[in-house]
């Protein structure tokens, strides 16, 4: 299971303030919240990329001590972001960026790539050469390249049409039956998220801090994830 | 505000040893007062089409047709007309991942309030009117969140007062209510007397806004009309495909890949993933000329 458990976390000021949420291996739970109410910080906590002022993350039971990009904890927990430019090298060719966690395997490049739906053709070209909906396919193969146990999908399909996003969420299911891993869905649609998750969890924007909430008035006192 | 006149407009890319043709004869007229939706899978050509329309287009890019904006050429333009005429003043772009696109050394005011002089437009009233709280524009780009970068682009398009906004996935990471905002913000532009072409991946957002709708798949055109006809009651095989993938309907894919732009069949490009398709889908099919327009030889 991947946990958080009392998280507070943020970048000057907190914006998540205790938080707990897990997500048990299978399963798929939704995240859900107004813009600007932490969902990505919690993602980012959870991927072990951003380290939180308090609580504990834990991975199948070992709590998680190093939040580094190069942690050995991270091979097991896979992440999308909302912006697939922002996160591939612009140098690297697809092809290289998928292969780059297998370390050359390329038969293993063609096999993601032919699950992602990317042609042929465009494996050799560069991120700033393919549309972003492109990219996002090639981002999802490098995510599963190491076979992790959780995968982490922010905003993953905000820019994705509806037929990708629904093949996408294919792809993911299909690996989910194949390994049991574990994924934390977030997004705006509360529509997918009905149809793509388990179970949904809704983060409230936090009231102190001016991060991203235009309705204070409406906030409740502190974060208070709630299963709907 | 003047007419843009789209012309069989094509777009192709060389690549070592391949050819990508982006964007195949589109021809496509907007109106002063008037929104059009673009739609169709990732990597139909949306952008590029966008892209070609402001000569940001690379250096491997080559284009054929025409787009005129009242008198000017958009295609031959010299850059510094584009710069000086066109961009942020006459057409004004909302870029997709617009975080690629924001300066990270300087805050959003700093790069918001800079368009505003050299477009002598009004910061605080296009933060406003996008939805931007004063203290996010003391943040650096790093320190926004998706959201927010989306609203700080939106604000930098809409600063020039532009008679024709490009939205290139405008919606990217606002919840529903910002989503909401920004597109009665568009309305009111348009009701205004200008023009909005819509490039979306959410068809809500198409249907509730657009007047007409034009479906794109492999670069091409393959049905246009009203908003409410073409999601409603679709007749292109595709633009069914792409309505019943949708989360509230089937969440479906259409089958098949998407298609290689790099060697397109000489007839119907959709040919391969189309369950109606027969012998004489091998011809192409050519867009009709009715206001619900559609290419293909068995509509629905
Ligand atoms: N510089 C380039 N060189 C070669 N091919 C390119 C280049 N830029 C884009 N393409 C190709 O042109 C096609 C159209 O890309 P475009 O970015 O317009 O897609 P899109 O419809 O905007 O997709 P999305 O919905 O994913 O944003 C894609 O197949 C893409 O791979
Ligand atoms: S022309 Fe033929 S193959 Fe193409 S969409 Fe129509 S029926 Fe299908
Ligand atoms: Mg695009």
């Amino acid at each position: 299971m991947l946990t958080a458990q009392h998280v507070t976390a943020g970048y000057r000021d907190p914006v998540i303030t205790d938080v707990s949420l897990s997500v048990r291996p299978g399963q798929t739970v939704g995240l859900a919240g107004p813009s600007g109410s932490g969902k990505s910080t919690l993602a980012r906590v959870l991927a072990l990329l951003h380290k939180p002022f308090r609580g504990v993350v834990s991975i199948d039971g070992e709590a998680v001590t190093k939040f580094r990009f190069g942690a050995l904890q991270r091979t097991r927990i896979g992440v999308l972001f909302q912006q697939p430019r922002l996160s591939v090298d612009p140098r690297f060719t697809l092809r290289r960026a998928i292969a780059e966690p297998l370390r050359g395997n390329q038969e293993r490049v063609e096999e993601l790539a032919d699950a992602v739906m990317l042609t042929a053709d465009l494996l050799d070209r560069r991120p700033h050469e393919v549309s972003d909906g492109q990219l996002q396919r090639a981002c999802l193969a490098r995510a599963l390249a190491l076979r992790p146990r959780y995968l982490i999908c922010d905003e993953m399909t905000t820019m994705l049409d509806a037929s990708t996003t629904a093949a996408l969420v294919g792809v993911i299911r299909a690996y989910q039956e194949e390994t049991g891993a574990g994924v934390l869905a977030i997004s705006h649609d509360s529509t997918l998220l009905g149809r793509w998750a388990d179970e949904t969890v809704r983060l409230q924007p936090h009231p102190v801090s001016g991060t991203g909430q235009r309705d204070l008035a409406d906030a409740p006192t502190r974060n208070s994830p709630t299963t709907s | 505000m003047v007419n843009l006149e789209i012309d069989r407009l094509s777009v192709r890319f060389a690549l070592p040893g391949a050819t990508v043709n982006a964007v195949s004869d589109v021809s496509l007229r907007i109106r002063p007062g008037e929104c059009v939706a673009l739609v169709g899978e990732s990597g139909c050509g949306k952008t590029v089409l966008a892209s070609a329309l402001l000569g940001f287009l690379p250096g491997n890019a080559e284009t054929r047709g025409s787009a005129r904006l009242g008198d000017t050429e958009l295609l031959t333009a010299t850059d510094h007309e584009l710069a000086t005429h066109v961009r942020g003043r006459q057409i004004g772009l909302i870029p997709q991942s617009p975080a690629s696109h924001l300066t990270p050394v300087r805050t959003a005011r700093s790069q918001l309030e800079e368009a505003a002089r050299v477009l002598q437009g009004d910061a605080d009233v296009a933060a406003q009117r996008t939805g931007l709280k004063p203290e996010h524009l003391d943040r650096y780009p790093h320190e926004l969140s998706g959201g927010m970068a989306q609203r700080v682009a939106n604000a930098l398009a809409l600063v020039g007062e532009p008679w024709l906004l490009i939205a290139d996935e405008p919606t990217t990471g606002l919840d529903r209510e910002l989503v909401d905002g920004l597109l009665d913000e568009f309305r009111r532009m348009v009701d205004d007397g200008r023009a909005v072409l819509l490039i979306t991946h959410d068809l809500a957002a198409a249907q509730r806004i657009a007047d007409r709708i034009a479906v794109m798949y492999a670069g091409r055109i393959v049905e246009i009309g009203p908003a409410a006809g073409v999601l409603g009651d679709a007749r292109h095989p595709y633009s069914r495909g792409l309505v019943d993938a949708l989360p509230d309907r089937a969440f479906r894919p259409i089958p098949g890949r998407p298609p290689l732009l790099t060697n397109l069949p000489d007839g119907c490009a959709f040919a391969p993933r189309c369950d109606q398709a027969t012998a004489i889908c091998e011809e192409r099919p050519v867009l009709t000329d009715d206001p619900h327009a559609v290419a293909c030889h068995q509509p629905c």
